[in-house]
């Protein structure tokens, strides 16, 4: 009887997680999808734990109330500005998840033919992201050096740790009972984790966001096929497919392939100094920038990582208002991979209060650049990048750009004249019609909003 | 593999509007090894091991399902308010 009820649970669970992914496609029905998702969820706990193998509650009953405790918090209190960072991190725990019930469940039943095959991509896959996701987790929060870290024979150190982890992990699927080699085994694959991230520099991570997001969702599937739980399987494999599909659209939005990004170390191509530093560039003060865009009819604004990190997204939204009102057309201008996490830009300007119907992608927007007045650009670089056009020797060539350079004005709010964290040089900023705006996103824009608002009471 | 597939036509339809609270939801949904964790620590002759690492696990991903369900709520719930002052 009880087994009639958890499989039906089981079912409906799946057919809610679909539903829930189905209706995350537009934001008018994402919400019904977050609670079809929170239904699923709670039927395959309640129907789990219902289940007769499970006689032992207390435990359990302890972690969720842990977890609870801990997951709260971090879902209200984290500013929006630091979602990239819990998202690395919440990958990091699901992949732990993952990781010690393949662990436990092997050292329980050692089991053999297909389940320990299984058992083995779960254990490798969970343990590589979790320690992964933590590199990220540690270089999104500035603990570690955003910069890639890169050192002589790297790939071929990486390659053979992965392939000494996969090795004794094909070893185990035929071996399972030759416990003392698994810990060797979970060893290397926490370890190559580690080196999978160090040598990825900041612009790439909204990729491997994404693809760390892929390696849980698998690991999850995997450890469905170890234990014979459809639901786990099918959770797993929704959430897998996601990652993949996220990463080859950031793969897509930066014209690299994976490996590229895995195996590239961005970052150390442009060391060759050209003739740059001679180049003069003009800027100019807040009273200036206002009165230009003021005296605009049509501005693009291009928000980018240095908007995230100098939490500028409500200075923008004043600033938003008061050209509006004036009767400016102001549309802002998303790239794929702006920021630091697919959406992140999104995410922030509806933090906000900024109207989605102004937010446009880069196909949609960018042949409006020739006739715009002013194209603002806040703390973003390399996707504006007119290189990645034009200078074949520049390492983003190819890569689709918003074609800011187009507008008759543009305006960028940088803190100073370094290049990105591509580490690559952009000829945007020495161009005629390019004004550098230089100083902090947030203070910059408090200063020029000073001015509108001044000139509004006039 | 079904699910797969299902899962690849999904997500292609998905706005890049909504790539963020998409990937928390997905990884709230992928909290679903919650429930092998318990089957994990609630068994009856359980090792202590398994014991211990189940426990662990079903606080990790009780966190990812708490926290990704909650944030994924609060990042739209900014995004439908747009809708309403329409």
């Amino acid at each position: 009887m009880t087994t009639n009820v958890v499989q039906v649970a089981y079912i409906i669970a799946a057919a809610l997680f679909i539903l829930a992914l189905k209706w995350m496609s537009a934001p008018t029905t994402a919400r019904r999808g977050v609670i079809a998702g929170e239904i699923g969820m709670l039927l395959a706990v309640v129907g789990t734990v219902l289940r007769h193998e499970v006689v032992s509650y207390h435990w359990i009953v302890v972690g969720f109330l842990i977890g609870t405790i801990a997951g709260i918090p971090l879902a209200y209190l984290m500013p929006m500005t630091a979602v990239p960072q819990r998202t690395a991190i919440s990958h990091a725990f699901g992949a732990l998840a993952a990781a010690l019930i393949g662990t436990a469940e092997y050292y329980k039943s050692t089991p053999h033919g297909f389940t320990m095959v299984a058992l083995v991509i779960e254990i490798l896959l969970g343990f590589l992201t979790f320690t992964g996701s933590l590199m990220a987790f540690g270089k999104l929060q500035e603990i570690l050096p955003g910069r890639p870290l890169v050192y002589k024979f790297q790939n071929v150190v990486n390659l053979s740790i992965f392939s000494a982890a996969v090795l004794l992990g094909v070893y185990l699927i035929f071996h399972p009972e030759q416990t003392q080699i698994f810990p060797t085994f979970a060893g290397l694959a926490l370890l190559f984790g580690v080196l999978l991230i160090i040598p990825i520099g900041g612009a790439d991570m909204p990729t491997v966001i994404a693809l760390l997001n892929s390696y849980a969702g698998l690991s999850a599937s995997f450890m469905g096929f170890a234990l014979n739980n459809y639901l786990l399987v099918i959770a797993g494999a929704l959430d897998g497919s996601s990652g993949f599909i996220l990463s080859v659209v950031m793969c897509r939005a930066m014209n690299r392939s994976f490996t590229n990004v895995l195996f590239g170390g961005f970052g150390q191509v442009q060391v060759k100094a050209h003739e740059l530093q001679q180049r003069t560039v003009r800027s100019a003060t807040p009273e200036e920038a206002a009165s230009i865009l003021e005296a605009a009819r049509q501005v693009i604004v291009v928000p980018g990582y240095g908007m995230a990190v100098a939490h500028a997204q409500h200075k923008l939204r004043e600033l938003f208002d008061l050209l509006t009102k004036r009767g400016v057309d102001v549309k802002f201008a998303i790239h794929p991979v702006a920021g630091r996490m697919p959406g992140h830009m999104n995410v922030l300007l509806a933090e906000a209060d900024i109207p989605y119907d102004k937010l446009f992608e880069m196909d949609e927007i960018n042949s409006e650049f020739a006739h715009t007045d002013v194209a603002l650009v806040i703390g973003a670089n390399d996707v504006t990048n007119p290189a990645a056009r034009t200078d074949r020797s520049s390492p983003i060539y190819g890569m689709p750009i918003l074609d800011v350079d187009k507008a008759r004005t543009v305006m960028v709010i940088k803190r100073s004249l370094s290049p990105g964290f591509a580490g690559i040089d952009n000829p945007l900023y020495y161009m005629e019609k390019t004004l550098m705006l230089f100083g902090d996103a947030k203070a910059f824009l408090t200063d020029i909003v000073k001015e509108l608002a001044v000139g509004a009471r006039i | 593999m079904l699910a797969t597939f299902l899962g690849l036509e999904l997500i292609r339809r998905v706005s890049p509007l909504l790539h963020t609270p998409l990937m928390s939801l997905t990884n709230a949904i992928s909290a679903i090894s919650v429930v092998g964790a318990i089957l994990i620590t609630g068994e009856k002759d359980a090792s202590t091991l398994s014991r211990v690492l189940g426990f662990i696990a079903v606080t990790a991903a009780t966190t990812n399902v708490v926290s990704g369900y909650l944030i994924t709520d609060r990042m739209l719930k900014m995004f439908k308010k747009r809708d309403d002052k329409r």
